[in-house]
């Protein structure tokens, strides 16, 4: 096993606090991933990073905690969406690009201001693309109340929820209040889009948020399945990625470990083309096992 | 008449943008009755229907189910929009959609019960969605996609259920399997139908009424007090011809008829 986890990977105290803190994160990007990628909320979802990253940026410069800058971003700018009017489709994307935008000027502002006034190297790079070695373990509590309170809100609102992201019309008819959910949702996905932040930075937290929600849609057929398969792809992918970033330390003579969001994304995205290949057999399968023997192939359109 | 009606509309006029869609309105429905909503596309409808599901605010006017006004989420009412676009990756069963009928609207984190269940598999057997009530709902045919609306629609046990536009889209041989599904329906559970379409001759068997809608305004009652040259001539405001051929029915215009956003055609037209 020696070539798999390399010596003093679970006696190392950093290592326990990124597995930790990257199971959580994980689960907490699936559950509200599978609604994101349901609700077509893919790009607000990622713009919401963008605003994250502006706060993340500015809490280094304030000299606050990354976590609560990364959120305050989200919440913020979850905010301003749903002024601007993420919540109606047409208007969806531009309310999203906006807001993209202004965040994206804030973070080169944040982060210019950083660089110059700070001596440490690497906080862009920290805040950016993460650096979950680092994280300091008393985040881990305070990220386990984060992430309990959105699945335990999640599981609150699911159903009305589930419904507004199959129909709009469907759930207004039903009495659904579109806004209210709406909104609720987004200041998950702020939360979530904070979380992930801190373990594979900021610009990345899309990744886990959108790649194993994306992977699961192409496979899963039920709602709860759907769920853990997307929490356990996350994990997974999260948990790999820390080993094989922990690992890489040994694989070059120079002994630089490679960045461990480097390791999460690829591993989505891995996961992302298999899924993606197993759907398309299923699909191909269930076409074949659908064959009606009293119609010709013109008829079932296989020629 | 009396207070035993289900639906009553009385006097209702809707304007958008500044524009009147409906003008003084008036009709009723009674329990268990098959209302065919008739009018061209684009006559306002759709936009009777948001009226009822108190959707869309009137300028006046009032609307009451069983006597008492509406509310935002009357659960005494099913409603099928029309044009219900189901992706085709969503991870949910026709089975779950159908309970979303039940409980969509609720919060919280308590489970299904086992009645609910039961009643979402009673409901899948009355529109005979039994066989494909595990597969996903964005890979059901328009035919079957249809019938799984309608018992998302029923499963709240709703005393009138309205359905926009739901034959369009379909060939006729699934047109006739839906509109005998809803009269089996209306008659088996006694559930009031209130049902739009642009075309009514696929009607005509199952329809009790008509309410028919061009011009802004309704006429609304049997099919023979309806669909008749003096009544449909006023409504319209120029002079109609009601063909009756073969079983079917024609509403055909005269020539030269300025007959303004109502149905641009060559003339004579079928309105229909």
């Amino acid at each position: 096993m020696h070539w798999i986890f390399e010596p003093g990977l679970f006696s190392n105290g950093s290592v326990r606090t990124a597995l930790v803190l990257g199971a959580m994160v994980s689960i907490v990007s699936a559950a509200v991933g599978v609604f994101t990628v349901m609700r077509g909320q893919s790009f607000a979802g990622h713009a919401l990073t963008d605003v994250a990253t502006a706060g993340g940026a500015g809490a280094s410069l304030a000299g606050v905690s990354p976590l609560l800058g990364f959120i305050g971003g989200g919440i913020i700018g979850a905010g301003a969406m749903d002024a601007i009017g993420v919540q109606r489709v047409k208007g969806r994307d531009i309310a999203t690009g906006v807001v993209l935008g202004a965040a994206t000027g804030l973070t080169a502002l944040f982060l210019y201001l950083v660089t110059l006034h700070s001596a440490a190297t690497g906080s862009t790079q920290q805040i950016l693309f993460g650096s979950v070695f680092t994280v300091e373990p008393s985040t881990v509590p305070d990220a386990a109340v984060l992430s309990v309170l959105v699945v335990a809100g999640l599981l609150v609102i699911r159903r009305p929820l589930l419904l507004s992201s199959i129909s709009v019309e469907l759930a207004a008819a039903r009495g659904v209040r579109l806004r209210a959910v709406g909104v609720a949702f987004m200041a998950m996905l702020a939360v979530a889009v904070g979380l992930s932040a801190i373990v594979i930075g900021a610009i990345l937290s899309t990744a886990l948020l959108i790649g194993p929600p994306a992977s699961t849609l192409k496979v899963a057929n039920r709602f709860a399945w759907a769920m853990s398969l997307a929490s356990v792809l996350g994990v997974l992918a999260t948990w790999l990625g820390i080993v094989m970033a922990y690992d890489s330390y040994y694989w070059f003579p120079s002994h630089r470990g490679l960045p461990v969001s480097f390791f999460v994304v690829s591993l989505v995205v891995v996961e992302f083309a298999v899924a993606s290949y197993v759907g398309q057999r299923r699909k191909a399968r269930i076409i074949v096992a659908g064959h009606d023997p009293t119609k010709t192939p013109e008829q079932v359109g296989w020629v | 008449m009396s207070g035993t009606d289900l639906l009553k509309v009385e006097d209702v006029t809707v304007s958008i943008s500044g524009r009147v869609i409906l003008r003084d309105v008036n009709f009723r429905i009674d329990q268990g009755e098959f209302t065919g909503l008739i009018g061209s596309n684009g006559a306002g409808k759709t936009t009777l229907l948001r009226v009822i599901l108190g959707m869309q605010e009137v300028a006046s006017g009032r609307v009451t189910v069983r006597g008492q006004a509406l509310t935002r989420s009357n659960r005494s009412i099913g409603y099928v929009p029309q044009k219900v676009l189901f992706e085709a990756d969503l991870p949910i069963r026709v089975r779950d959609f159908v309970a979303l009928g039940v409980d969509g609207h609720r919060y919280g984190v308590a489970r299904r019960s086992r009645a609910t269940l039961g009643l979402v598999d009673e409901m899948l057997h009355a529109v005979e969605a039994a066989e494909f009530s595990d597969r996903r709902i964005g890979s059901l045919s328009g035919g079957e996609q249809q019938r799984v609306l309608i018992a998302h629609a029923l499963v709240s046990r709703p005393e009138l259920l309205l359905l926009d536009e739901p034959l369009a889209n379909l060939d006729p041989g699934n047109a006739q399997e839906i509109i005998q599904l809803l009269h089996s329906v209306a008659t088996g559970q006694h559930v009031a139908i209130l049902l739009s379409a642009h075309e009514m001759n696929p009607l005509l068997p199952v329809m009790d009424r008509v309410v028919y809608v061009a011009n802004a305004q309704v006429a609304s009652g049997t099919t023979d007090e309806v669909i008749r040259p003096d009544v449909l001539s006023t409504l319209y405001g120029h002079h109609v011809d009601v063909l009756r051929v073969h079983g079917r029915i024609l509403v055909v215009a005269g020539e030269n008829v300025d007959v303004g956003h109502v149905v641009p055609e060559h003339p004579p037209f079928v309105v229909e």
